[in-house]
């Protein structure tokens, strides 16, 4: 008798050691350094604030760093993939990046979470959803607003990068149907120390608005400029400008500045009854806890959305496969797919085979700079 | 393009050009006489500028333990060699420069921080913490190996970059800052608009190479700069210290470029990594110059700052293309008029 509890004990002790190394894993490789540190920095901040399990099941996230080079996160997701054997990867900072990193999710069938946009067509994105806005939806917002103001032609300058591009491009999708002409396309680097050419040639096409394209402090150098040289329209940024160190640096001058952003950067403003408020408040109030007051930001509010997609997937896919299996992986993507009503930091998720984002208008807002604070636009 | 367009371009030129020409007779400095192709030397600006920044908002900026850790190293390393030679006088000194004087300037630091109102001492500790980390830089990574080949030194050169655009990361975080030195005031001359600003980074500009010129051309260190330029061997049996000629060569670098870095902190938002990018310019500028030619260097430097502004102009998404493609033709007329000399051949 004592043997067979004895023998039954050492098997429930064995049983309950293998329970606990199935934990499920997640990878992350995330640049907080090189050129997105300054994004980075936050995405990655996200993690502190993450609960310990996932589903209900307990979790371990593996961190790697790739300095924005999507190189190194080409690696980074080969390592985490075959060595890790993560049953889902989270990543990167830059659109380069996480199309790296998405390319190798999908040819390894490992449901990923995107935290940045990805550049691959449909059919090359089964495996991949992203939490983001997508730019058109952002910029919609910036568009809607334009037409409002009965702006007629607008003038752009943005990043000499791929973020100026997707930006123009999100622009011209929703400008051109409204009848809103693009005057310029003027490019400039965020480590430009003037901005004076471009900023004449805008001035000399004199256009009703000017969107900028550029991200963070970066989107400050153009707004200035066209301040210093007398341009007194509306100046609109994107959503890739809110946070606090663009005011600072712009100071007087971007004073008005517009700007489309999730509901986390205001969510003490947004009425009683958006969705959005409770998870986004909480997540802010969490965030500034650990992070210090004003640090407020999307970026880590995207981590965290791709947490709360894992989380809802994995109770449905626990139910049908272990984790750190290929069953478990196709399980959890097929419960990301299936995703309804997922309340996020940015926004209301609705996943469909479709459409892998599925964000929708309630996931954006216009704040504008209003004495020296991003406030709600009404 | 009508005349009021191309005066406010040239007027943007001269003034990026002028830093960058501070820049590029920064690099010959220390080219010359080291024969170092000096890529950190942006990271000085970047450097001075967010210390700057950070000294304004009342906090003490992380270079300043830079500054101590770099001394304790060294005084490590000298503080032993002078201990086990039995040179008492020369360990005080050590000692004097490598520890006492870091924590002088940290205290300075300090309390400069606690003065937020007070831009001439800020702009003076700024100095005072970004100057000494030249020497200090030259006394670790390079003094060691200083008769490698420019190869071996230049490879040098580019992991101290990337090692200090590390720490300027860890310091100052991923967001650019501005400082605010000058008043915004401005007046009309013409249809041009001139900033104060602007105007005092071309006087700087000017000042600092006029005093560049005395330096090499009146005072004994200036000659002994220029001595161990031309003939390293030459300039030791004649008595002078190589090691002095080089620490002075990496101080005055890291002088010029903490000086470009708080005058372009009010203009432009500056990063951890945008030295890099204005030194390059300047580095361009210095090529033009054929890189030993201080003249040259600084009209070259002048060349980019045009060519950047009216290509912004013209063909803004190529601007960067166009001033970095510039040195091709440069680099081709050079390698066909000038004869090469191997610097493998020097004794």
């Amino acid at each position: 008798m004592t043997r067979i509890l004895y023998s039954s004990l050492v098997l429930a002790v064995a049983l309950a050691t293998a329970a606990a190394a199935k934990d499920i894993t997640v990878g992350l490789t995330m640049g907080a350094t090189g050129p997105g540190a300054s994004l980075g920095i936050h995405y990655k901040n996200a993690f502190q604030l993450m609960p310990k399990t996932l589903g209900g099941h307990p979790v371990k996230f593996i961190i790697l760093e790739d300095k924005t080079d999507p190189a190194e996160a080409a690696k980074n997701a080969h390592k985490l993939i075959s060595e890790d054997k993560v049953d889902a990867i989270m990543g990167s900072v830059s659109v380069p990046s996480t199309t790296q990193i998405g390319q190798i999710a999908n040819e390894t069938k490992t449901p990923m979470i995107a935290l940045a946009p990805v550049a691959l067509p449909p059919d090359k994105r089964e495996w991949i959803f992203v939490t983001p806005q997508p730019t058109e939806l952002m910029m919609g917002a910036v568009v809607d607003d334009m037409k409002k103001k009965g702006i007629k032609t607008v003038g752009y300058i943005g990043f000499s990068d791929s973020w100026g591009d997707i930006v123009l491009k999100a622009l011209k999708k929703h400008a051109e149907p409204a009848g809103i002409k693009i005057l310029t396309d003027e490019r400039y680097a965020r480590a430009d120390t003037s901005v004076a050419g471009q900023v004449i040639k805008i001035l000399a096409a004199d256009p009703d608005a000017v969107v900028v394209g550029g991200s963070g402090t970066g989107g400050a150098l153009p707004h200035i400029g066209l301040v210093e040289r007398g341009y007194k329209k509306p100046i609109y940024h994107n959503h890739g400008t809110v946070n606090r160190e663009f005011i600072k640096v712009g100071g007087k001058a971007v004073e008005g500045a517009i700007a489309p952003t999730g509901p986390l950067i205001v969510p003490e403003e947004l009425s009683a009854d958006n969705p959005v408020k409770k998870v986004a408040t909480d997540f802010t109030k969490r965030y500034e806890q650990t992070f210090g007051e004003g640090t407020r930001n999307a970026f880590a509010g995207y981590s965290y959305d791709g947490y709360l997609l894992l989380d809802a997937a994995a109770a449905i896919a626990l139910k049908k496969a272990q984790p750190g299996t290929p069953e478990f992986r196709q399980a959890l993507r097929d419960a990301l797919e299936g995703l309804k009503n997922v309340v996020g930091t940015h926004g209301v998720y609705n996943i469909t085979p479709t459409n892998h984002n599925g964000l929708d208008e309630r996931a954006r807002v216009l704040v504008h700079v209003d004495n020296g604070v991003w406030r709600l636009m009404q | 393009m009508n005349v009021t367009v191309a005066l406010w371009l040239s007027q943007d030129a001269v003034v990026n050009g002028s830093i960058y020409a501070l820049l590029a007779l920064a690099l010959v400095v220390v080219y010359t006489v080291t024969r170092v192709i000096f890529v950190p030397q942006g990271e000085f600006i970047s450097y001075a500028a967010l210390s700057l920044a950070t000294l304004q908002s009342g906090a003490v900026p992380g270079t300043v333990y830079l500054l101590i850790g770099g001394g304790l190293l060294i005084a490590v390393l000298d503080g032993s060699a002078a201990l086990r030679k039995r040179k008492f006088k020369r360990l005080s000194a050590v000692l004097a420069e490598n520890l006492v004087l870091p924590f002088a300037i940290a205290g300075a630091a300090w309390w400069a921080a606690t003065r937020p109102d007070d831009l001439l001492i800020q702009v003076v500790v700024t100095l005072a913490i970004v100057t000494p980390m030249g020497p200090m830089l030259y006394r670790l990574a390079f003094q060691p190996v200083a008769n490698a080949s420019v190869l071996v030194l230049l490879i040098i050169a580019v992991a101290v970059h990337y090692m200090m655009t590390g720490f300027g990361l860890v310091f100052f975080g991923g967001e650019g800052v501005r400082t605010h030195l000058f008043p915004s005031a401005q007046f009309q001359l013409g249809v041009l608009n001139i900033t104060v600003q602007s105007l005092a980074i071309v006087a700087t500009s000017l000042v600092l190479i006029v005093l560049l010129a005395v330096l090499f051309g009146r005072t004994v260190y200036g000659k002994a700069l220029r001595a161990t330029a031309l003939n390293r061997v030459g300039a030791r049996l004649v008595g002078i210290s190589t090691e002095f000629s080089s620490r002075l060569s990496f101080g005055l670098a890291a002088l010029i470029g903490a000086v470009s870095g708080i005058l372009v902190s009010p203009i432009t938002t500056i990063y951890y990594d945008t030295g890099f990018i204005i030194s390059l310019k300047g580095f361009v500028g210095a090529i033009i110059g054929g890189m030993t030619n201080y003249p040259l260097a600084a009209l070259g430097s002048l060349i980019v700052g045009f060519l950047e502004s009216y290509s912004s102009f013209w063909a803004s998404a190529f601007k960067e293309s166009i001033v970095f493609t510039s040195i091709i033709p440069v680099l081709l007329w050079r390698s066909l008029t000038s004869h090469r000399l191997e610097e493998d051949d020097e004794p």
